[in-house]
């Protein structure tokens, strides 16, 4: 009987070894795979395991942890001044994942990064508990406190840059929400997220980064570069070739102005100054569709930019010639973000390079160790420095005597641009308040600001980008150049 | 048989008895198992658990009188069986002891049935009382051959058995359990063993017919009608069980048992041939109508779809557990295996070891599996009769499909059935029934090894030496 035994010894071994082969296979091979799935909660109770690292303005965190009990995920995150931050921060919700900067930069405020891995060594060496490294952000606490206040119930949105390196100063959105209503793991934490899904007012959105608007007049500062640029017009005090009333290309409706205003022949500056849609739009339409995409995409159009938290892409489209002579005052199918248009006055301000904006300077290691920091880049040069000072000085006269009157600063040189955007099927919605502007000070440029108000409780008649954005435009700026003192 | 092999450890005459060599593993055995404990608290509270003595002491009791046993009614037993038993059992303790600790159990526990009452005192009960019924077979049972006279009511009490479970409710899907008042049995477990010596009786005494007298048929020896019968018997009982109580894992098992043993006591290939087609045409049959099957085969296929996580997540948790330990694991005590939940230290107590001791421990483990089932084996070899042969080989056959079984199932080799891992499982029948199953295998290998008595001085030549006045 012996044989047979042998036979079967050696099937039990093949069984085992089967058991083994997978075990490799599982274990070893998989290991990886398994561990990273959606379905795998570890990756969550790890993640919530630790304090989190946190995100810092002006040298304070914004944000922080508590310890949560009754859950396997032992840290919640908190935020100071929610409503205000989470268009920076986004959110990071134990049972609704994360969002933004709370996201993107998830493996250094986890720790798990592996621009981190030095760190975590030596703190297992040496016994430390585990914890998250830092994002220190370029915004400004004070810039931030004064657009989100200047807002206040509106809807709307406020983008402050500095135009030298791109650093963005203010990043509001209105209305806006607390992230740490749901950043829990509970029934009320779900709770309250899909409250804040259902609002129709849309807190979650960030104006600021995601909304695309009409830029209305304010688009006719990138007209004004176009004409520039092409040396359709060369000084900005000569007369241009503007005849009034203008009639729209391949259309039987004249282009008409907001009231009666010197546009017949106006120079650029004085069209700045008073808006003139009818000497814009025959700019837009003296280049054509193509030169104004390219000055556009130059500005930034049509491409997403990343923050590093995604802003959607502008866009100036192809199209029409009486399409094109609209876009060129900012009222047909462009459409762009307040982070764009701020890219806009910053380009100008900046003597015509345009630099990448971004929020995240430094990331650091648990114990404040730079392991990152941001390195100013151009992103293009929209237009010449020569250029780009007329322009400064036409955006100028536009605060000084135009339109602009109420983003006057005392004692600083303040550039500006107002819009009025119409929106909605023949206009019947509430028109958007636009305000892009830049103040000047002996060392160049500190800040450029984009305002835009969609404020359906005002009155009608009341909506200008002058009254409504423009103040808020000039705190913000004020609030920089003070803290700046 | 030469006299003195050197292919098998198990030598025929004048091995060494090797007692203290199992005194010396049973000292690192539950050294081990202390030392897991006192890791699991350390890594849980931070302190040493205060029930660590109580256990240290209790295991080392049992350990010790298990051996003293050994040494006293067995003194020629393989040496390296009760080691590694008392090793698993030890580290099965501090496994469910571990688990014990985990909230998120106690909570489930809580909410479901409304208070949870831990594991690990039961297990070092059921443990005690399996370690007396392997003492008991030790004392009791002076030759397994007197297991021979048993053979037909063996059969009887294993059919008894085997149906008993159908008379009692389904516990989660599978009729595999007989509660009586607040104890629950897994009658399959003892079946096992029971139905092993059955077989060994029967086919001890049938075998030649079996072998011999069969015709040719397509290169394959077909056996006589009458021959087939109880083979027929035997399907058709595995066929009902998986029906009936929908119990995958027994059926499999006694299937194996089966063919495994007609193979060794005919010597002919053409059963293991039958075997496998006729389980296959029993599997295929099954799984064809009864759902319960059909949900295990889908959710092995494919653990993750959307269908199989909407109905249980159990076999998603435990890859996800192996995969969390990965090489080395998360160290006792620190990993999340308890996300499994229901039957986390019962049949999927192999992912807790997986998760936490790594690659490295499940390999190690699944040795000790592998040495339980080699020592087995030898013991087959080395028994000189026919009976102890079959009964050892039966034994450990059923005790590696059953490891096999489960462990594949819970690592996703092959579909998921309702069956513990040896030893290791939450579960007293299966502790006492595994207990009393290395008890048996103790005795075959101590009569195997047991040197020749010494020859008896010839009448004869004491007669001529022998001066009558």
């Amino acid at each position: 009987m012996n044989k047979p035994l042998r036979r079967i010894a050696i099937f039990c071994g093949l069984l085992i070894f089967a058991l083994l082969a997978r075990d490799n296979w599982l274990q070893y091979v998989r290991a990886d795979e398994l561990n990273t799935r959606d379905e795998n909660r570890r990756v969550r109770i790890e993640r919530y395991a630790h304090e989190r690292g946190n995100i810092i303005v002006d040298g304070d965190p914004i944000t922080g942890s508590v310890e949560t009990k009754g859950s396997d995920f032992k840290y919640k995150r908190i935020w100071k001044d929610g409503p205000m931050w989470a268009p920076v921060t986004g959110y990071s919700s134990q049972a609704f994942d994360a969002s933004q900067i709370e996201k993107i930069e998830d493996g250094i405020l986890t720790g798990n990064d592996d621009q981190l891995f030095f760190d975590r060594t030596m703190s297992m060496f040496t016994g430390e508990k585990k914890q998250g490294g830092n994002v220190v952000t370029t915004l400004n606490g004070a810039a931030q406190r004064a657009a989100f206040r200047g807002l206040g119930k509106k809807k709307g949105a406020v983008v402050a840059l500095d135009p030298q390196t791109g650093a963005i100063l203010a990043l509001a959105s209105t209305p806006s929400y607390d992230p740490s209503v749901f950043a829990g793991n509970l029934n009320s934490d779900t709770a309250a997220r899909q409250k804040l899904l259902d609002d129709k007012d849309k807190p979650m959105l960030n104006r600021a980064l995601r909304e695309t608007y009409p830029p209305g007049s304010t688009f006719k500062v990138v007209t004004a570069a176009a004409a520039l640029e092409n040396k359709l017009y060369t000084g900005i005090d000569d007369k241009t070739n503007s005849p009034l009333p203008w009639r729209l290309p391949l259309s039987t409706k004249n282009l008409d102005n907001e009231g009666t205003i010197p546009c017949e022949n106006a120079t650029l500056r004085e069209a700045l100054r008073w808006s003139c849609n009818s000497v814009f739009g025959k700019i837009s339409d003296d280049l054509g569709n193509d030169k104004m995409i390219e000055e556009a995409n130059k500005f930034g159009f049509n491409k997403e930019i990343f923050t590093p938290v995604r802003a959607d892409a502008s866009v100036y489209p192809k199209d029409n010639r009486p399409q094109n002579a609209m876009a060129g005052i900012g009222q047909a199918s462009n459409r762009t973000t307040p982070l764009q248009m701020a890219m806009v006055a910053a380009a100008v301000a900046n003597d015509g390079k345009l630099m990448q904006p971004y929020m995240v300077a430094q990331r650091t290691a648990p114990n404040l160790d730079v392991i990152y920091t941001h390195e100013k880049e151009q992103l293009s040069q929209p237009l010449s420095g020569e250029n780009a000072q007329k322009l400064q000085q036409m955006m100028e006269t536009v605060v000084k005597s135009g339109t602009g009157t109420n983003a006057l600063i005392d004692g600083v040189t303040v550039g500006g641009k107002t819009g009025t955007a119409q929106h909605g099927l023949n206009n019947s919605e509430k028109p958007y308040a636009w305000f892009i502007s830049y103040a000047k000070t002996d060392n160049g440029s500190p800040v450029a600001v984009a305002v835009v108000v969609e404020d359906g409780n005002a009155n009608r008649d009341d909506i200008s980008g002058g009254g409504l954005a423009a103040p808020i435009a000039r705190n913000v700026m004020k609030a920089v150049i003070d803290s700046k003192k | 048989m030469s006299v003195v092999t050197n292919t098998t450890t198990i030598g025929a005459i004048d091995a060494p008895s090797r007692r203290n060599t199992e005194l010396g593993l049973m000292v690192f055995a539950i050294l081990i198992s202390v030392f897991a404990y006192a890791n699991v608290g350390l890594a849980i509270n931070g302190e040493l658990p205060s029930g660590m003595l109580g256990y240290g002491l209790g295991i080392t009791l049992l350990g010790g009188v298990a051996h003293l046993v050994v040494r006293k009614f067995a003194p020629y037993a393989d040496p390296l069986l009760l080691p590694l038993a008392t090793l698993l059992n030890g580290l099965g303790l501090v496994l469910i002891w571990r688990l014990d600790q985990s909230p998120r159990l106690i909570q489930r526990a809580e909410t479901l049935w409304g208070q949870f009452s831990p594991d690990a005192p039961k297990q070092l009960m059921y443990s005690a009382i399996g370690i007396a019924l392997f003492v008991a077979v030790l004392v009791a049972l002076k030759d397994h051959r007197i297991l021979q006279r048993y053979t037909y009511i063996s059969m009887a009490v294993a059919l008894v058995l085997l149906i008993l479970p159908i008379f009692f409710p389904a516990v989660n899907g599978a009729k595999i359990w007989v509660s009586l008042g607040p104890f629950h049995i897994q009658p399959g477990e003892f079946a096992k063993i029971i139905i092993a010596i059955f077989f060994s009786g029967y086919l001890m005494v049938k075998r030649d017919a079996l072998a011999l007298a069969s015709r040719r048929f397509m290169g394959l020896y077909l056996p006589r009608g009458r021959d087939l019968g109880p083979i027929l018997v035997i399907w058709g009982m595995s066929i009902l069980i998986l029906v009936f109580e929908t119990d995958l894992g027994t059926s499999l098992l006694f299937f194996g048992l089966f063919v495994i043993m007609l193979y060794v006591a005919t010597e002919r290939t053409s059963w293991i041939v039958f075997g496998l087609l006729m389980s296959a045409v029993g599997a295929v049959g099954v799984a064809t109508f009864e759902p319960h099957v059909q949900q295990r085969v889908d959710a092995w296929l494919d653990p993750f779809s959307e269908k199989t996580m909407a109905h249980s997540d159990q076999i998603a948790q435990a890859l996800m557990s192996f995969g969390s330990g990965g090489t080395l694991g998360t160290g006792w005590g620190q990993g999340h295996s308890d996300l499994i939940g229901f039957a986390a230290n019962a049949d999927f107590i192999l992912s807790t070891v997986g998760e936490e001791l790594g690659l490295a421990g499940m390999m190690a483990v699944l040795l000790i599996y592998g040495l339980i089932v080699e020592r087995g084996v030898r013991t087959a070899l080395a028994a000189r009769d026919p009976f102890g042969k079959l009964l050892a080989i039966g034994l450990s056959g059923a005790f590696a499909i059953q490891v096999f079984v489960v462990a594949g199932g819970v690592m996703g080799l092959i579909p998921l059935t309702g069956m513990t891992m040896p030893f290791l499982a939450a579960g007293g029948s299966s502790v006492i029934a595994n207990w009393a199953l290395i008890g048996i295998l103790i005795r075959i290998s101590d009569t195997a090894r047991r040197p020749a008595p010494a020859p008896a001085p010839s009448p004869d030549a004491e007669m001529t030496q022998v001066v009558r006045p």
